[in-house]
């Protein structure tokens, strides 16, 4: 009989034309708004990691639908510095997918970084850094930031160090990573040129005894010619990403910044 | 009855609705425009091919040949503006042929819409049509619904609300040749810099009662950026899994090998 | 017939359809989202050398009927700041008198300094205690101000339905323009525009400043010029437009605002030749 007795708090009891009733959803087209708290603003980043330095980059452009927003929205944010212009920054984080999410989600890792900073005296760690990124998004499992975060920096024994994000925090430590946008694009190429990925040397051998191409670390300049170049090539092939450049570079000398233009169609 | 053949509608709404994609389209998101000057009409268009927000093709041709007097810019599913700039011009010619006169462009755009209003819609082509016949200078824009419209300046497709932009503040009445085709190019620039649908370079055709004049390229502002670095690998970088080899010869036993020297211009671009 | 006695004394299904009992559901989630009902079309804003033009036609549709045409849909702020409003004009409103609010609050809290500084020019119903002392909440503070209003309305899933720009200085010097949307997306352009004018006006006015250095470059005069040829372009081509609208500049000096401009030197000349939709000739 469970059947028979209304769901409605407000009627219970047994009666069924009402708790019979089949949901009505409008159909299709009728509701002519309804809210979507999120919206793709496109753009893509990628940071690489390097022996001693960490490169990250993100082109500039905010688009919606087939508008461009504006042609100078930086990606990159530098973390953690105890002023307004971060000039003692260490760690940097870029975002792409919805902005204002993105936006919120860089201000609260921000004060989280300067609240450790003023408690403990000393900047945070990347590895710490990375694990309370993760904690932030995860707390939003339900309501997500739509951001895909890559955090950028050095670790304690100076080495590169990129880790990156799912919009609900889960994460890993990697070599590289491209997010966003042309990030399907940009990705197979990094794992080629960065990760030597199915490259094999020649003349070692047949078919599968064949030898793969030892990995090396790769120099400042040589990252930042692939950085240019993915982008470049990204451009040429998605429509939401161009404009400009911005690239970030964290040694232990501090972040150098740099702006390149990129095509604007 | 001849035409497109629906009997697979339901099948696909409801494989549809239960989850499987539709196949996409290649759409030219497009910025299409067309001006009427003194002395005939310019249409121009971009070149930017698209498949969602990947770009398909970077240089491809919007502007359709219906007849040696009559052309088309098409914005909408690419396969949809090329069929049917096709056919029309296919029908066009017999018409012209069993008349023994010059076609007309009201005859073409009058052909083009019963074609399009047939098919509601589903037939996704949005043209301009333009050309100089024994009547005068015609510009039409032709919608996939089958409405038209007749105007001095039109535009069309996704940018074509930043090309009206260029029309309404610099368009006058009484127009030169030089004058037209840079207000058209101008047009079709801020499409190409405002609209992520369109990109790339401009195309441009001049229609005259004397001749038609395709200006192909006509303004590239997006050169390719030339890559850093080489990325020419050594050969043998690749791993070779098995290795089966067929001969020149052998392979002439079964089709004709006609082999390509420098002057023919056909030989395959291949990587330094 | 259904015979069941559940169904005594109620409409019959056959013949009324299924009861509707949703709307008798007060347990479910609160819908607080709603739609625009009243609203308005673009906003435009263009910087120049030292300052900022914006202007915004005075019309507040209802759907496709022209509901009121006397909407004035600029707002200045402290006498530093411009607030440009579209979309929901009850939003509008509503963030208009919030912004009263705060322009009062502001304006004791700097008291002190406040009272000699008041303006005597005090712009209308505004009066003189909102106007404000040089250097207290800037344009850049009450567009982040603004921002965190509406994402965190966002985030309640009770958005307030506009697009807005905030115009005014960033700090004392450099012209500062920015955008806050229903969601919360912020940014900034040495030109903007919502709603249609992102598509019929930003084309125009990027070709005068694709870049801040080409709008450090223009003139008063050539800005508010570049803004009016724009808002004729929309009143063209945007259905949901007027020919009367604001416009306002914010210089050092304060902010000017004229809320009953007329478009002026249209051009209908394109229609003198038209004959029909295709093949009528006369």
């Amino acid at each position: 009989m469970a059947a028979m007795f209304s769901q409605n708090p407000l009627m219970n009891g047994p009666n069924y034309s009402i708790s019979d009733t089949p949901r009505i959803n409008a159909p299709e087209g009728a509701r002519e708004h309804r809210f979507d708290p999120y919206t793709d603003n496109g753009g893509s980043t990628l940071a690489i990691a390097g022996a001693d330095f960490t490169i990250m980059a993100g082109d500039t452009r905010l688009a919606s639908g087939y508008s461009i927003n504006t042609r100078h929205y930086p990606k990159l944010f530098k973390i953690g510095g105890t002023t307004a212009d971060q000039k003692d920054a260490t760690i940097v984080l870029s975002v792409v997918g919805f902005a204002a999410d993105g936006e919120a989600l860089k201000e609260r890792l921000d004060t989280i970084c300067k609240m450790y900073r003023y408690r403990h005296g000393k900047p945070m760690s990347v590895k710490a850094c990375a694990q309370r990124l993760s904690t932030i998004l995860y707390q939003k499992r339900f309501f997500p930031y739509y951001a895909y975060a890559i955090l950028g920096g050095l670790d304690e024994e100076g080495k590169g160090a990129v880790y990156s994000y799912d919009p609900v925090g889960s994460y890993e430590r990697e070599q590289c990573r491209a997010g966003g946008a042309a990030a399907s694009l940009i990705m197979p190429f990094l794992d080629n040129q960065v990760n030597f990925k199915n490259q094999y040397v020649p003349n070692s051998g047949e078919g599968h005894a064949l030898q793969e191409r030892e990995r090396r670390p790769l120099t400042r300049s040589e990252v930042e010619v692939l950085v240019k170049d993915a982008f470049d090539g990204a451009v040429e092939r998605h429509i939401e990403v161009g404009d400009g450049l911005q690239i970030m570079a964290i040694t232990k000398d501090g972040i150098e910044e740099v702006m390149l233009p990129l095509k604007k169609d | 009855m001849p035409g497109f053949d629906f009997s697979n509608y339901n099948r696909n709404a409801a494989l549809h609705a239960r989850g499987v994609p539709l196949p996409k389209a290649t759409s030219t998101g497009t910025t299409i425009v067309g001006c009427i000057y003194d002395g005939g009409v310019v249409i121009a268009a971009d070149t930017r091919a698209t498949s969602g927000p990947i770009v398909a093709d970077k240089n491809c041709e919007k502007l359709h040949y219906i007849a040696p007097n009559i052309w088309c810019a098409g914005a909408g599913t690419a396969a949809d503006t090329e069929f049917t700039t096709n056919l029309i011009s296919s029908n066009l010619e017999l018409h012209a042929l069993s008349t023994g006169r010059k076609p007309r462009v009201v005859t073409c755009m009058t052909m083009l819409k019963q074609h399009l209003f047939r098919y509601q819609g589903y037939i996704g082509a949005y043209l301009v049509v333009a050309g100089v016949d024994p009547t005068g200078t015609h510009l039409f824009t032709v919608h996939a619904h089958g409405s038209t419209d007749k105007l001095p300046y039109v535009t069309m497709g996704s940018g074509s609300l930043a090309a009206m932009s260029v029309f309404e503040t610099q368009w006058k009445p009484s127009l030169t040749q030089d004058e037209a085709v840079k207000l058209c190019a101008d047009a079709i620039e801020a499409g190409i810099w405002n609209d992520l649908g369109s990109g790339s370079n401009v195309d441009v055709a001049i229609i005259t009662a004397e001749k038609t004049t395709l200006r192909r390229n006509y303004i590239k502002p997006n050169e390719r950026t030339q890559k850093l670095k080489s990325y020419v690998f050594p050969k043998g970088t690749t791993a070779v899994l098995n290795e089966k080899i067929i001969h020149k010869e052998d392979l002439s036993k079964f089709v004709s090998v006609h082999e390509l020297t420098e002057e023919s211009g056909d030989v395959m671009e291949v990587d330094a | 017939m259904d015979h069941r006695p559940q169904a005594w004394g109620r409409p019959r299904d056959d013949i009324y359809g299924a009861y509707d009992g949703s709307y008798l559901q007060n347990s479910g989630p609160k819908t607080a989202t709603q739609s625009p009902v009243v609203t308005g079309t673009s906003v435009i804003a263009i910087k120049f050398k030292d300052g900022v033009v914006m202007a915004a036609d005075n019309l507040a549709s209802y759907g496709s009927l022209a509901r009121f045409t006397d909407v004035k849909r600029l707002r200045p702020f402290l006498d530093t700041s411009i607030v440009g409003f579209g979309g929901d004009v009850s939003d509008m409103q509503f963030l208009d008198r919030h912004l009263n609010e705060l322009a009062i609050d502001e304006s004791y809290e700097h008291e002190s300094t406040s009272a000699a500084a008041a303006s005597p020019e005090g712009q209308g119903e505004q009066g003189a205690a909102t106007s404000a002392p040089a250097g207290k909440l800037n344009a850049a503070n009450l567009h982040k101000y603004l921002s965190k209003l509406m994402y965190r309305r966002r985030n309640d899933f009770d958005p307030l339905w506009n697009q807005i720009l905030v115009a005014g200085f960033d700090g004392q010097t450099k012209p500062f323009l920015a955008s806050v949307d229903l969601r919360g997306t912020t940014f900034s352009s040495p030109s903007l525009a919502t709603g249609f004018g992102a598509m019929l006006a930003q084309p125009i006015m990027r070709k005068y400043a694709a870049t801040e250095e080409d709008a450090a470059r223009l003139t008063r005069d050539e800005a508010v010029n570049v803004v009016k040829e724009c808002m004729k372009v929309l009143f063209y081509r945007d259905a949901r437009s007027l020919d009367r609208y604001s416009i306002a500049v914010v210089t050092k000096d304060g902010v000017e605002l004229s809320e009953n401009e007329q478009l002026e030197k249209q051009s209908w000349a394109f229609a003198e030749r038209i004959r029909g939709y295709g093949t009528q000739t006369v």
